[in-house]
């Protein structure tokens, strides 16, 4: 193959794998409080219907990529709402949320099924992007990309080296200690929520703004249950997110190119390729892993002390 | 200085479960009549010809009973794996396959009598359906594959087969290039019940429900499943095969959901096509926690959830309310369940004192 066939993909590759990639580390950042949120999808898509409401209203896609974020982060309040206030069980609640907020995207994107939108363009960094292969593929992408590169750092340093990262940790490993500690344990658990849930409606965001600019019905299309998928795979950490994030990008841009290139196979049958990646991963991750990362107390509600 | 406090409640009021139920039903009613009003439609009008066009006319509880036997049988199969606290979301893809399965043997053996080749469609969609779940129960106890996402990738992974088919191999030549199967034969339609729109399918219905209720409530195997499912390592340590209880529910919830698809493509359609996926697998899991994992309940509430589907097709053609409202609605009245149990699980007390 060529450098000119190559670099396409690769750099399509990158692109697909973005808004998995921050709805990967939203979860994560979720999880490690000791929160499972399997509303990923449902935020994913009210976060994709918000980003592109908003553009189209004001014109402006960063404010599409900020509401984006805001609603994922509401809904992900009404999650909290059940679970940290009110007991809820945190799978039930997760896929009630995934159900209600397909729902509401669905119900209020159809007037707009298939419409278009102004979003975010390709802006390639001086200098870096002349980097042969590397910067055609890594530095001629939209803003939203550079930033996710930035991304895992932060979470990283947060979660490793800082006091509250390392509180925000014990609280998803060991919420007694922690409380006997003296830490603020359902004060992290909102954190986790909330700024998991705005990473999540960020990743949507950046679906209908910068990967598609059009809202169509069911765009996000199973990748917040991906998303879910690959925080095991990655074993709760960032860096590894971002590996498989971008595994899934050059799945689907392979398949995309596979469809272009007018292959023989159903479009159907290439379709499952990302689903049936998904299983195959989950179980190579849980087979070496054997839960490898998962907070302790994952899934797990602190009771009102009696 | 006096103080709100919760204690936990031991022994939860009888009448809690109902009466959550309802006030959830409620508060979800008001909060889709605020948002369509915010949407400038007459929220209060619409939400009274919702449920006049669902529950009060014969034709309409005829539409529910029909809708309610794929939700019931889905939710059964979702409830016993509930039990076990495994997490089966897979119904929806069960179902598929299970229409997948009844759908082949039709087409296969056209020429069978009915005596034959219902039973041989039966046979069919259980093997297709408990296949698909038979891999995330295989996956879960040999290795250690988290089963809420095996189960929800073979959703979309059977929905798509199901698309390839109907699309593809399957397609009746005469359909003008619309995707659907050929009409079944005579011999593999369940037929109507008498003067009414009503299949026979209500009787697996009936007799599975029943089998499920006696299962769980007075063998052993229901208790074994509710033991493990509070306390998996307390079930090892009492000798209880846990993993072949997984791969039991999570197989027997495919047949009944592949059932259901059976029931659906025979006494419904007629036949295979796309719009035989419909949501009822994800309306199932919300059937099934919302009554509480008990058969008899779980029939019931099929039946209420399967008139907001029936009372939303009218909402629909008079109002235009895009028919996700029912999505939204149910969603919603899981969480509010969800959150109104809390106040069965916790008492309120007021205390003196800072602490």
């Amino acid at each position: 193959m060529t450098i000119e066939v190559v670099v396409p993909i690769l750099a399509a590759t990158i692109q697909s794998g973005t808004p998995i990639l921050y709805a990967t580390l939203g979860e994560i950042l979720t999880e490690r409080a000791g929160v499972l949120n399997l509303g990923v999808e449902g935020m994913m898509l009210v976060g994709a219907l918000a980003g592109f409401l908003t553009a189209r209203m004001t014109g402006d896609p960063v404010l599409g990529f900020l509401a984006g974020g805001l609603f994922g982060a509401l809904l992900a309040g009404v999650h909290g709402l059940v679970c940290l206030g009110l007991q809820g069980n945190q799978v039930v609640s997760g896929l009630a949320l995934t159900i209600m907020g397909t729902g509401l995207a669905n119900y209020l994107g159809t007037p707009f099924d298939g419409q278009s939108v102004t979003g975010f363009h390709v802006y390639a960094v001086p200098f870096l992007s002349r980097i042969p292969l590397f910067g055609p593929v890594l530095f001629t992408q939209d803003v939203l990309v550079y930033l996710s590169y930035l991304l895992p750092l932060c979470l990283w340093i947060y979660l490793g080296f800082t006091r509250w990262g390392l509180a925000l940790r014990s609280v998803g490993e060991n919420p007694e200690s922690a409380l006997a500690a003296g830490l603020p344990i359902a004060g992290y658990r909102w954190i986790g929520v909330l700024a998991g849930g705005s990473l999540v409606g960020f990743g949507g965001a950046y679906l209908s703004l910068a990967y598609t600019h059009l809202w169509t019905t069911g765009l996000s299309a199973g990748r917040g249950w991906i998303a879910v998928a690959l925080v095991i795979f990655a074993f709760w950490r960032p860096w590894r997110a971002m590996l498989g994030a971008y595994l899934y990008g050059g799945v689907m841009a392979f398949q995309f190119r596979l469809q272009a290139a007018g292959t023989h196979l159903p479009s159907s049958l290439l379709l499952m390729l990302p689903y049936a990646l998904t299983i195959a991963v989950l179980v190579f991750s849980s087979w070496r892993g054997r839960g490898i990362g998962a907070p302790a107390a994952l899934g797990v509600n602190i009771e009102p002390p009696d | 200085m006096i103080r709100l406090c919760v204690h936990k409640r031991y022994e939860p009021p009888g009448w809690s479960a109902p009466l959550i139920f309802f006030a959830a039903v409620a508060v979800s009613l008001g909060i889709g009549a605020a948002f369509l009003a915010i949407q400038g439609k007459p929220a209060v009008a619409a939400m009274l010809l919702l449920i006049k066009s669902a529950y009060f006319s014969v034709w309409a509880i005829e539409d529910c009973l029909i809708k309610a036997v794929p939700i019931f049988l889905c939710s059964l199969g979702v409830a016993i794996a509930f039990r076990l606290q495994i997490w089966n979301i897979g119904a929806e893809g069960q179902y598929a396959l299970g229409a997948l399965g009844a759908t082949w043997t039709a087409l296969t053996f056209p020429e069978l009598p009915w005596y034959l080749l219902l039973p041989a469609m039966l046979l069919g969609s259980s093997a297709a359906g408990g296949l698909w779940g038979l891999i995330p129960g295989l996956l879960k106890v040999r290795l250690r594959a988290n089963e809420i996402i095996v189960t929800l990738m073979l959703n979309y992974i059977g929905i798509l087969f199901l698309d390839y088919l109907v699309y593809g191999p399957w397609k009746d030549p005469a359909s003008f290039g619309f995707p659907m199967t050929r009409n079944f034969p005579p011999g593999a339609v369940v037929g109507l019940i008498g003067n009414t729109r009503l299949h026979w399918g209500i009787l697996i219905c009936i007799g599975a429900g029943l089998a499920c209720w006696i299962v769980l409530r007075f063998t052993r195997l229901g208790f074994e499943l509710q033991a493990s499912g509070e306390n998996p390592r307390a079930a090892v340590y009492a000798r209880i095969a846990y993993d072949r209880l997984v791969v039991l529910v999570l197989v027997s919830g495919g047949v009944l959901s592949g059932w259901a698809g059976f029931l659906e493509a025979s006494a419904h359609l007629n036949r295979l096509q796309p719009s035989i996926v419909a949501g009822y697998g994800y309306t199932a899991i919300v059937v099934a926690w919302l009554a509480r994992l008990n058969p008899l309940s779980i029939a019931v509430v099929s039946f209420l959830l399967a008139g907001l589907r029936v009372g939303l097709e009218i909402l629909q053609l008079d109002l235009q309310v895009p028919a996700a409202f029912g999505q939204i609605m149910e969603g919603l009245i899981l969480l509010t369940v969800l959150a109104g149990r809390f106040f069965s699980s916790y008492r309120f007390a007021w205390r003196r004192g800072t602490a």
